[in-house]
């Protein structure tokens, strides 16, 4: 019996195309990506055994190696806040002039927003790269590195908050002929201030995620020793290393989002 | 209403796990093929007790029987059976938002298929061109191959409508069908109940928040306060002054 | 001003002084961590160095875009490209079933199950990619092939603990409506669970796949593949021209890859 007010089936055909378009695209990728990164699921498992007697090395941590790594872990946190509060601090600037509330010359908030795209697009450890052949090895690197990763990410954070703003009290300012400057001290900081530390402690805690890596390239903290246990194939130690910094890391977060809590 | 009810309640007590009392101590018949409305305020019940026919929710004491059988102990299988053969419309339609009518629609008919065909999308043809009729009794067959979120509230209402229709119910448990919609597309949801009622003698129960509409639609009102049954009258025995009192008494005790 | 004439409330001790503990404590932190770093000044060659970056920057080396050998900047972008995508699809196709182990479910009781499984999720995304890319090398040696594994099983953490979510917050209408027409469990999941949250899984993926492709550019430091290899070496060899090619082929690929993810996520909502 024929179909009598059902639409046409071509509509159908058409969806069958786009899925099998898709899924045909995603093959092909799939395909040229593992023949160009030489994936070999068989290797893997043939060097299977190799791998499990790492992890078995890694398995018996070196606990007396923790008394020599509580300075760098300690090092790394205090790399991460400083790191932080730079970036935040020049991250404010840049987000006032990247809001479309605040400042409506489409030009200059589309240079600063492309600036602060460009910034982001560079990953943390080729920052830190760069910056150990500027400064030398040392925290300094480190400090740098994580200032200008966390000034990408915190302003582009911050000036989401701030376009989202109510603008009333501003307009209220602005009526009675406040200065610019009065504006954003009486009427926008105090809407922001607890989402700006908020973010602040989330890049926090980014960072000391982050600042565990830096040092294997020699910017200091406790990825030097990171590197060193490595290259030393002192698997027991780089265990203790990375428990440890799980540790630090759980409870920097802990704390942090305790803190958001207490804020927001 | 001398032949045997279709759905009885015998005293029938739900206590929630937190201690919330959900139905106290409810008793009744319902006929087959009656259009059934539950009045009451948000909270006094009316989703508990409609959901206790197809044990979406399970009951604290008492027995519901379901053509003269207890449904308490069904499991499984049986469970799925006694499901199958009543419908449930949802205040949220409760639609696959991005699958097509199509496909929410034969979604009804699941449990007349094994798993492994439902997933591989294998549906006869006979149940394909029964969507296309469920379709038609809703009006919507030319919205067969639409994304259902496309749709308006109240086309997807009626959608959903299809979908139950796919299971052949007996009974359609309807929970606030028409809560997010507005007059105009409320009145096509209640027209089509009101329809397939008449036509196919489902019997229907819609929980309702509107006197109005409850007084237009129902032929028999039952009010629910607090999870106790504090109304039950056919309609030509309703008066408004009555439904306000369920309303009203209500608001003063809260 | 009115105040006279209306009774301040009055705020205890501890209300009105809280903020100085405040300042104190912060002021503590900052001296704490100043005074704990040495900073080990500029070396005398910092500046040299800035400049020559400057002006490698500048004039960046662009015989090394293309040269045909497989070695060059277009060949191992395409590399690093293709290490992020492998790496988020495996990543992806794994995280589902710890997505559903992780999400929290509503009668589930003291959450063992799901309490667990954001255990291991938080344990993998504190795991550093870098030292997982460095234990694959070990297994696969170095190349590509341990960037994947790397990426694979790094972005488990965070897209499992997204997907969980997701799944924590979906609308459960459609399920209900299924397990009411008498559907059995795998149909619920297959006709209303996944068609629901799909959509979403995707969204986060390509977010993933953005993220990813900024760590694969940097595996390579380590020996994982990629054009980290060559940047690395670039840098340490102090070739700066080579080094400001390679840093505008990553800004370039990594402004194309976020336009291209964020329009197919519009799409896709």
């Amino acid at each position: 019996m024929s179909i009598p007010e059902a639409p046409r089936r071509s509509w159908m055909q058409r969806w069958h195309v786009k899925g099998i378009v898709v899924t045909s695209l995603l093959l092909v990728l799939l395909v040229t990506s593992s023949r160009m990164t030489g994936v070999d699921v068989g290797m893997f498992f043939s060097n299977f055994g190799q791998f499990l007697n790492l992890l078995v090395r890694m398995s018996h941590p070196d606990w007396q190696y923790a008394n020599v790594i509580v300075r760098p872990l300690l090092e790394t946190i205090q790399m991460a806040i400083l790191g932080t509060t730079i970036g935040a601090a020049f991250a404010v600037p840049f987000a006032v002039l990247s809001a479309s509330n605040l400042i409506h010359n489409r030009f200059l908030r589309g240079l600063t927003r492309l600036f602060l795209d460009l910034v982001r697009t560079l990953p943390d450890l080729l920052l830190a790269a760069i910056f150990v052949a500027v400064f030398g090895i040392g925290s300094t690197a480190g400090v740098v590195t994580l200032a200008i990763f966390s000034f990408g990410m915190v302003s582009k954070l911050f000036y989401e908050v701030i376009e989202t703003i109510d603008m009333g009290p501003l307009e209220a300012l602005t009526s009675v002929g406040a200065s610019k400057v009065t504006i954003i001290w009486y009427a926008v900081l105090p809407q922001i201030l607890n989402q700006f530390v908020s973010y602040f402690l989330y890049t926090l805690e980014i960072n000391v995620r982050a600042s565990t890596v830096l040092g294997y390239l020699g910017a200091g903290g406790i990825g030097v020793f990171l590197q060193r246990s490595l290259s030393e194939f002192n698997y027991s130690q780089t265990a203790v290393i990375i428990l440890a910094t799980l540790a630090v890391v759980l409870v920097i977060d802990g704390i942090s989002n305790h803190l958001r809590r207490v804020l927001l | 209403m001398v032949e045997a009810p279709i759905i009885s309640f015998k005293n029938v007590n739900k206590i929630y796990s937190n201690g919330t009392v959900g139905l106290k101590d409810i008793n009744l018949e319902i006929p087959q093929g009656q259009f059934l409305v539950v009045v009451g305020l948000s909270g006094a019940g009316k989703s508990t007790l409609l959901r206790t026919i197809n044990r979406m929710h399970e009951i604290t004491s008492g027995e519901i029987k379901i053509d003269g059988e207890p449904i308490h102990a069904y499991k499984g299988q049986a469970l799925r059976l006694l499901r199958r053969k009543i419908g449930m419309i949802f205040q949220g339609f409760n639609l696959v938002n991005r699958s097509s009518v199509e496909r929410n629609v034969l979604s009804g008919r699941v449990s007349y298929y094994p798993t492994w065909k439902t997933l591989c999308g294998l549906f006869t043809q006979a149940d394909r061109e029964m969507a296309v009729r469920s379709l038609q009794r809703v009006n919507l067959a030319d919205k067969l191959y639409t994304r259902a979120d496309e749709l308006s509230g109240g086309q997807q209402q009626r959608v959903a409508i299809a979908r139950t229709l796919m299971q052949e119910p007996k009974i359609i448990l309807a929970d606030e069908p028409v809560a997010s919609l507005d007059p105009l597309t409320t009145k096509a949801v209640m027209d089509t109940l009101q329809r397939l009622n008449r036509e196919d003698n489902i019997t229907v129960i819609v929980n309702l928040h509107s006197v109005p509409l409850a007084r237009q639609y129902a032929d028999r009102i039952i009010g629910l306060q607090a999870g106790q049954l504090v109304y039950d009258r056919p309609i030509s025995e309703v008066t408004e002054a009555d439904l306000n009192e369920i309303y009203v008494t209500e608001a003063v005790q809260a | 001003m009115i105040t006279t004439l209306i009774e301040k409330p009055s705020r205890s001790i501890w209300q009105r002084w809280r903020w100085l503990l405040w300042v104190v404590v912060i002021g503590a932190l900052y001296d704490w961590t100043i005074s704990g770093l040495k900073f080990t000044g500029l070396q005398e060659s910092a500046g040299v160095v800035s400049r020559s970056i400057m002006a490698g920057l500048v004039h960046p080396q662009w015989s090394y875009v293309y040269d045909g050998s497989g070695e060059d900047l277009v060949s191992l972008i395409l590399q690093t490209l293709a290490i992020a995508f492998l790496g988020t699809i495996v990543s992806a196709v794994i995280s589902v079933p710890f997505a559903f182990w992780a999400a929290r479910g509503d009668h589930e009781r003291f959450f063992l199950r799901s309490g667990s499984g954001k255990v291991v999720l938080t344990l993998i995304r504190t795991f550093p990619e870098i030292v997982l890319a460095i234990m694959f090398i070990k297994a696969v040696g170095p190349g590509s092939y341990a960037g994947v594994l790397a990426v694979s099983i790094h972005s488990i953490g965070m897209l499992g603990k997204l997907f969980s979510e997701a799944i924590e917050n979906m609308n459960r209408g459609p399920e209900e409506a299924i397990v009411s027409a008498g559907g059995r469990p795998g149909q619920v999941f297959g006709l209303a669970t996944l068609p629901t949250i799909l959509p979403e899984f995707f969204s986060y993926t390509l977010y993933r796949f953005e993220i990813a492709v900024r760590s694969a550019s940097i595996l390579g430091m380590v020996g994982a593949g990629g054009i980290g290899t060559p940047m690395i070496f670039a840098i340490q060899t102090r070739n700066w021209p080579k080094v400001g090619i390679i840093l505008l082929g990553i800004v370039i690929m990594v402004l194309l890859i976020d336009s291209l993810s964020e329009q197919l996520r519009k799409r896709l909502i």
